[in-house]
């Protein structure tokens, strides 16, 4: 396992290093001068500030020096002064980075679970009702935007039928809790605050819904159609006739082998969740690191927009390396 | 000594001729796939014809009668400026349908090119290249898609412009795959052996056999390329207001839960579009499935 750990992780670096370059090289085409953004139209007219500042800030290099500097000021964490905010913007990630992960961590706990859950029973009651609604769900998951149905479900929930509370985390008669992981329904049980706890809770099931709707909806046809291979597997056939329930040939020698291609589907619903949490936080006023990047882009903050791009990426490929390690805890072939 | 033109024996053209009839067969008894169709042919017949008869122009304001709700008068109701709402999705279909259209097109013709060059020259250029492909597949794209459009600016063609980057290292990825794969063959050998040049393999015996799977995913993906760009004039970097892009009207009428058909028209029409692409994408893939065909068809 651990072979597979460092093969893998191996591979990551030249994955995050083209990340960089892409990030670099863009930054670098942006049009416009980005001194003029920082200095503004009196200082730019002046051409011993407009050097000292661009030998200040590494502007007057090569290239290759440029991009050097920037790998160096990553790596001790700088990314640059938010325009927009005029704050560093690994702060600016740091405040608004647990929003998302508790955002994406509800999602997916909804799309992963609800969604095998699904899948193996329509599986299992092939082509009955539960079937049926699989299809619509994987349908409307795959059709909908994900800022319509949001807009939807808050029209329906909140506006109409009051079962949802507002947007943002948490009622504005709330304090949030003491801070110790960021999420707040964590930091509220630890903090044995529980009616802050459902509270958030309550805030956090709406747009977790919404966004883990589509891959719902993936991850429930991908572990039907696996389940219905294995479920006509010999071995399958053999618990069966040993005279074990149905539940037990399902759940103990069916699943595990049926959850297989699934694992692959869970990498994609990650990428999925961090795409969509862009649109999904700016309907449900939910202060992530989404919402701050479709602020930045509006504002043009280029400093803010490629700090996110830069943060996304790494939870990307953090992510697939991760699902490449379950896949090894899973099948002991891939470990060897 | 020239390459000779290899021309197909009667047995070959009919054996095409036949592929081809049951391909056909498959996609017309897939009634999903035939509803898709009809949809997707319903907007581009609006597309095309929507000057002729639709009720009001797509930037005439009546003030007098804003935020009104669906009457015989108005069918979809008016927007924050009294514009009709039917009017502007129905202009709306003339942005989204070539929008996708160049986009997947493009994507799948620049992408589907990159790949099959490098998967038969092979090497150095075939490492780089992929690295490439593999670095823009890195980010998800509606994230790489916001920071080229903050860099460039919003509008129309910058948002063209973003998606053709983020989606062409698929095709590249698959149309390469499948001529590493199809270029072992012996057909492609003999072709080589008889002197044919790297262009005249690809174009005459590599591409014909590999651009069925470029196609499916194209379809597959058609979808996908509409949804991204009305989620870019969602969050205001796609198509500049007043242009009646779905994406932006759906923003328009984000704060307006009073007025539920700002939005809900809009949404609709992207709905029912991407259901029709993605429909006609799974009936594409199950025709081109041997697996299908032999239990349809039999």
């Amino acid at each position: 396992m651990g072979k597979l750990l460092v093969r893998r992780a191996w591979i990551l670096v030249p994955t995050l290093f083209g990340a960089v370059l892409a990030c670099f090289l863009i930054a670098h085409y942006v049009p416009g001068d980005p001194l003029a953004a920082v200095l503004g139209d009196r200082a730019m007219e002046n051409p011993e500030i407009v050097a000292a500042y661009r030998a200040k800030w590494g502007l007057d290099r090569s290239l290759p020096e440029q991009f050097g500097i920037y790998v160096w000021n990553l790596v001790r964490g700088d990314l640059g002064i938010s325009i927009r905010t005029q704050r560093p913007v690994v702060e600016d990630l740091a405040e608004y980075l647990p929003a998302t992960l508790e955002l994406a961590l509800g999602s997916l706990v909804l799309a992963i679970g609800g969604g095998i859950l699904l899948g193996v029973v329509a599986a299992v009651r092939c082509n009955s009702w539960v079937d049926q609604v699989l299809r619509v769900v994987a349908m409307t998951g795959s059709s909908t935007p994900v800022f319509w149905m949001a807009l939807i479900f808050l029209q329906v929930f909140y506006a109409g039928l009051g079962w949802s509370p507002g947007p943002g985390r948490l009622d504005t008669s709330l304090s949030p809790p003491p801070s110790r992981t960021g999420l707040y329904v964590v930091d509220a049980l630890l903090a044995s605050n529980l009616s802050v706890a459902l509270n958030a809770l309550r805030h956090l099931l709406l747009p977790s819904i919404v966004l883990g709707w589509r891959q719902l909806g993936l991850i429930a046809r991908i572990t039907r159609a696996s389940m219905l291979e294995v479920l006509s597997a010999d071995y399958v056939r053999t618990a069966r006739a040993k005279g074990l329930a149905e539940r037990v040939a399902v759940v103990r020698h069916a699943l595990p082998n049926a959850l297989l291609p699934t694992v692959t589907i869970i990498g994609l619903a990650v990428a999925g969740v961090l795409a969509g949490a862009v649109q999904t936080e700016v309907i449900f006023a939910w202060p992530g690191v989404g919402r701050y990047a479709v602020e930045s882009s509006q504002a043009l903050d280029f400093t803010g927009i490629m700090g996110v791009t830069l943060l996304i990426s790494c939870l990307y490929a953090l992510s697939n390396l991760a699902v490449d390690l379950l896949y090894g805890v899973l099948d002991p072939r891939i470990r060897e | 000594m020239p390459a000779r033109t290899v021309t197909h024996s009667k047995p070959v053209a009919l054996a095409v001729k036949t592929r081809r009839r049951h391909f056909a067969q498959a996609l017309l008894r897939n009634q999903t796939a035939l509803a898709g169709l009809l949809v997707v042919l319903g907007w581009v017949a609006v597309a095309l014809t929507v000057s002729w008869w639709a009720p009001y122009g797509p930037l005439q304001q009546d003030v007098m009668n804003r935020l009104k709700p669906p009457s015989p008068r108005h069918l979809f109701g008016t927007d924050q400026l009294g514009r009709d709402v039917l009017s502007r999705v129905m202009y709306g279909a003339q942005i989204s349908l070539p929008m996708v259209a160049i986009v997947a097109g493009g994507a799948t013709i620049i992408g589907g090119s990159i790949g099959a060059i490098v998967g038969i020259v092979g090497g150095r250029i075939d490492d780089l290249v992929m690295r490439l492909a593999d670095i823009t597949l890195a980010f998800p794209s509606i994230v790489l898609a916001m920071a080229i459009v903050a860099a460039t600016g919003p509008g129309l063609s910058n948002i063209v412009l973003a998606m053709l980057i983020t989606g062409w290292p698929q095709y590249a990825r698959l149309m390469r795959g499948q001529v590493l794969s199809i270029k072992q063959r012996e057909h492609v050998e003999a072709a080589r052996a008889l002197g044919a040049s790297d262009a005249r393999v690809l174009a005459r015996h590599l591409i014909p056999h590999c651009v069925s799977p470029v196609v499916v995913a194209a379809s597959l993906d058609l979808g996908n390329v509409l949804l991204l760009a009305a989620g870019l004039s969602f969050i205001g970097l796609g198509v500049i207001p007043p242009q009646p892009e779905w994406g932006a009207m759906v923003a328009e009428g984000r704060t307006k839960f009073l007025q539920w058909w700002m939005s809900g028209f809009p949404g609709l029409a992207i709905t029912s579009m991407v259901l029709g692409f993605n429909f006609i994408g799974d009936g594409l893939r199950d025709a081109l499935d041997p697996r299908f065909r032999t239990s349809k068809l039999a």
